[in-house]
């Protein structure tokens, strides 16, 4: 028995330590939820982690993200990369991968192929739909976690056991509240990773795993659990009998491209949808600027930027010319109309 | 109306009596959600048109994008 996981094999036992110490996860996103989890895992021995995020460290995220530190961020350090130096530190045993990279629907099968686990750590829809399309496809499960001010919820998606995202979805998905708008505390985010991992180890163990839906509020004290087994869908498109992955196909992917020397970035959503633009000025009123509107637009100051958001939700952000920082200004603009 | 939410008792306005009103009135109609009213799993469809009365266990759990 090595030492340094004896505590852990006096509980798992023997197989189940060596089981995990042959198994690989892949975790989405190295924010809060991504550094917590990683850790655990790492520390546990998990014999191959992925990580996968595209963003760089900020002050904001050291309240919570547990794996930097103040020289992360001095340094604009990658997230991925700066989670790989502080994973190695704690277990070097362990092989890490990281990938500095935008999760989209070209690129996430190559990205989980060779993983018994992926874990969620994103921190939109649309990442979470696009890596349950790979999941369902290829097999592997997907432990959903997601968490906003002091609430969270789980849900661990087995393919051909239980239903998926897409099953679970009552409404088009579009981004709602995300930690930059709302604020969030970090116990909420360890209750999160704590069940996640919890699940990850159980499979990799070979124990399996009921489809409850799990939410819990730890500032309200409150919690909720349903079974959600009823919600399998034989008609789904990622888990149904004929299913075509929706959110894998080319044209459903969002783009975003560069207007050449305009500074501007267009932003084109995955999938287009008629918004309320006089419903939108209402909830943008006092966080806009010099707000224009006409039948098929509407043109404001948002930041340092301005933005031109048409009525079948494509935009073109001007001020940058960095696809990224387009990106992040547009999911944050967008979140008004959802409010 | 009385319910049990989410584990707790709460008191709620006469006129939430069906699960629309109740997302209403917590905010959550535009949210994506699973709805849970005395161990049956309501389905959107039928939002509006399922009634609730006192004493109904309801479980609501909504999800969020950040993480
Ligand atoms: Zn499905």
């Amino acid at each position: 028995m090595k030492t340094r996981y004896s505590r852990q094999e006096l509980f798992l036992g023997k197989e189940s330590q060596k089981k995990v110490e042959s198994g690989s996860v892949i975790i989405i996103g190295a924010g809060a939820l991504g550094s917590s989890s990683a850790e655990m895992l790492a520390r546990a021995g998990v014999g191959k982690l992925t990580i996968v995020d595209r963003d760089y460290v900020e002050w904001s995220n050291l309240q919570r993200q547990q794996l930097y530190g103040e020289e992360d961020v001095k340094n604009k350090l990658p997230k991925a990369f700066a989670a790989k130096k502080r994973l190695q530190q704690i277990n070097s045993e362990i092989t890490i991968d990281s990938l500095i990279e935008d999760v989209h629907g070209l690129n996430i099968e190559e990205m989980i192929k060779g993983h018994d686990v992926i874990l969620d750590a994103t921190d939109n829809f649309e990442t979470r739909l696009i890596v349950n399309d790979a999941a369902v496809k290829h097999g592997i499960p997907f432990i959903m976690g997601a968490c906003v001010a002091s609430y969270g919820s789980t849900f661990p998606i087995i393919p051909n056991e239980t239903p998926c995202l897409h099953c679970l979805l009552n409404h088009l998905p579009v981004d709602g509240m995300t930690c930059e708008t709302v604020g969030v505390i970090s116990p909420i985010v360890q209750i999160v990773t704590a069940t996640q991992v919890t699940y990850a180890l159980k499979i990799l163990a070979g124990v399996s795993v009921s489809p409850i839906l799990k939410s819990i509020d730890i500032w309200k004290d409150e919690k909720a659990e349903i079974d959600v087994k009823r919600l399998k869908n034989n008609h789904c498109p990622t888990c149904g009998e004929h299913p075509t992955y929706p959110y894998l196909k080319f044209e459903n992917q969002t783009k975003s491209d560069v207007l050449c020397g305009r500074d501007a970035v267009q932003i084109r959503p995955p999938k287009t949808k008629v918004f309320e633009l006089k419903v939108f000025t209402e909830r943008l009123n006092g966080n806009v600027t010099n707000l224009i509107i006409n039948p098929f637009l509407l043109s404001c100051g948002f930041d340092e930027y301005r933005i031109v958001f048409f009525r079948d939700g494509r935009a073109i952000v001007h001020g940058t010319n960095d696809t990224k920082v387009a990106r992040s200004i547009y999911t944050r603009f967008l979140q008004y109309y959802l409010e | 109306m009385n319910f049990q939410l989410n584990g707790k008792q709460v008191e709620l306005p006469e006129v939430v009596d069906s699960v629309e009103k109740l997302l209403t009135h917590y905010h959550l109609q535009s949210r994506i959600a699973v709805v849970e009213v005395n161990k049956e799993i309501v389905r959107k469809e039928e939002y509006e048109t399922k009634k609730l009365s006192n004493g109904d266990v309801v479980e609501i759990i909504h999800f969020v994008g950040g993480g």
